[in-house]
């Protein structure tokens, strides 16, 4: 059974988001193939969950994109593209997908799909993924992201430093307190991109 | 002049009260450049929010999308107004999640402004004070996070920072005592801690390179501190509990400037300083405690605090010219 949890974001409404989270993947080669060839059936942000640190930080990604493409400024070709694009810290659209997106080596998946049009539903998108995607599910959640996140990874992807501070060091590394510490850093970081 | 004749037109279109011919061609030949781009860019779908009934001041409670209320149906988190400066407009909203709270700064166009001056204006301010706030936190100052911002709109999320101001604090320090007569003993001790806090913190900011621009009581917060984890700041000589509980937060940074020069954080210094002497002038005696603090938190602290004695020599300015 997939686990897929539908979240919308508040302000769009009109745009449901339905993530998937998957472990243990096997036919990572496959979808990044799909993506390669511009298979219209799959159009998802497929993200290696690793280079995630939390549901807010992925949230913050599907807000950018989902907010410059109805402002009409998409840098990428569509709004799933776009989420991989706005995950990275600069413009290079290549090394973002390298870097946040789905890989031949990729185990730990995110799968988010933007409800674009009505003939997109949780149960439609739900199926679709259970026959093309060989992992197993995982029930989409933030302790469930920070869970599998390579916070090193992470960290030098966005220049975050030791540990967002000289001083307070030993502080807030923990990961527990909200928007502390470097996520507050790389959402901040992430919003500003492009300014 | 054929380029100050578009530009006429280009207002006339916009509905914009019209502007003075001497203002007209200083904007003309200093932003030539500008005028050209944002030409062809004003009149596109994206912004059209602007550009909507001519002649009508903009009311003042129209946000720009996605904020714009009217058309989400099913909308769990509201949009309030719960502020408003002389630049802008400030929402208790939620962001990302309907648990995440947080504040939105809206700097509405001025119709008193050329539309393509304002536009400039705005964006570099959003942009100013989001970029200062990033920079605070990826160096661990004490400040809400950006969440999102759009420069072109006019607008910045921004994480909502719990607590009460120091300026509340301060005012309720009476009854918090009259109500807890357990600490009553403590003398001016609760003060001279939260002083040494904000010392601290001031310091912090200081030696990142960023000058606050706006230091009061008010762009002061207490954020309770919620782990044990955090709060390294906190002098470890009071452990009881006082109504100065929790982590200095500042927050307003719309008038934050980076710089790492003597001179600028003296004058925030000063700011502060004055800040205190006219909001709470019972507790003034007790603010060279801040400064004590703030001479101990970095290296070039103490040149600061001789620059000090300078600027109140002579007051904020240092040109006496404007």
């Amino acid at each position: 059974m997939e686990e897929l949890v539908t979240l919308t974001l508040p302000h769009l409404p009109l745009h449901p988001l339905f993530l998937s989270l998957f472990t243990n993947l096997e036919n990572a080669s496959f979808l990044r193939q799909q993506l390669l060839d511009g298979n219209q059936e799959f159009e998802y942000a497929f993200l290696d969950a690793r280079m995630l640190l939390s549901e807010n930080h992925v949230l913050a990604a599907c807000f950018r994109a989902l907010n410059d493409w109805q402002r009409g400024r998409l840098r990428s070709r569509n709004v799933h593209s776009e989420i991989v694009f706005s995950l990275s810290p600069n413009n290079n659209i290549a090394e973002s997908f390298r870097r946040f997106g789905i890989s031949d080596t990729t185990t730990d998946l995110l799968a988010i799909k933007v409800s674009t049009s009505s003939e997109f539903t949780a149960e439609s998108v739900r199926t679709h993924l259970s026959q093309h995607v060989q992992a197993d599910s995982v029930l989409f959640s933030d302790e469930a992201i920070r869970r599998g996140a390579d916070l090193a990874r992470i960290r030098k992807v966005y220049k975050a430093g030791g540990d967002g501070g000289k001083v307070n060091g030993a502080a807030g590394t923990g990961g527990g307190a909200a928007l502390d510490g470097v996520e507050g850093f790389i959402l901040g970081t992430m919003a500003l991109k492009g300014s | 002049m054929p380029r100050a004749l578009s530009i006429t037109t280009h207002n006339a279109s916009l509905g914009e009260a019209p502007l003075t011919p001497e203002w007209h061609s200083r904007t003309v030949a200093s932003e030539t450049a500008a005028h050209k781009m944002s030409f062809t860019a004003v009149p596109t779908a994206s912004n059209s929010y602007q550009l909507n009934d001519s002649n009508e001041v903009q009311p003042l409670h129209s946000l720009p999308p996605p904020f714009t209320t009217t058309s989400s149906p099913g909308q769990t988190s509201s949009t309030k107004l719960i502020r408003q400066g002389a630049e802008a407009l400030l929402y208790y909203t939620h962001f990302l999640s309907p648990s995440l709270p947080c504040a939105l700064k809206y700097r509405p166009p001025k119709s008193y402004r050329h539309p393509i001056l304002d536009k400039r204006l705005t964006r570099a301010r959003i942009l100013a004070e989001a970029r200062v706030l990033v920079r605070c936190k990826r160096e661990g100052v004490s400040v809400p996070a950006v969440l999102g911002a759009g420069w072109e709109e006019g607008w910045i999320a921004i994480e909502w920072v719990n607590g009460s101001t120091v300026r509340d604090a301060i005012f309720g320090r009476k009854t918090w005592r009259q109500e807890n007569q357990a600490s009553y003993e403590g003398g001016e001790k609760d003060l001279v801690g939260l002083m040494h806090k904000i010392g601290c913190a001031v310091g912090k900011l200081h030696q990142v390179g960023v000058i606050h621009g706006d230091l009061t009581t008010s762009n002061l917060m207490l954020r309770p501190t919620v782990s044990g984890a955090e709060g390294g700041e906190e002098p470890s000589a009071t452990s009881a509990a006082t109504p100065f509980d929790g982590t200095i937060t500042l927050i307003d940074f719309g008038l934050a400037a980076q710089s790492s020069q003597e001179e600028d954080r003296a004058v925030d210094l000063y700011v502060l300083e004055r800040a205190f002497g006219s909001t709470h002038p019972e507790v003034e005696h007790l603010f060279p405690e801040v400064l004590k603090a703030y001479g101990e938190s970095y290296k070039g602290a103490k040149v600061v605090l001789r620059k000090l004695e300078d600027v109140r020599m002579r007051g904020r300015k240092k040109s006496m010219i404007g």
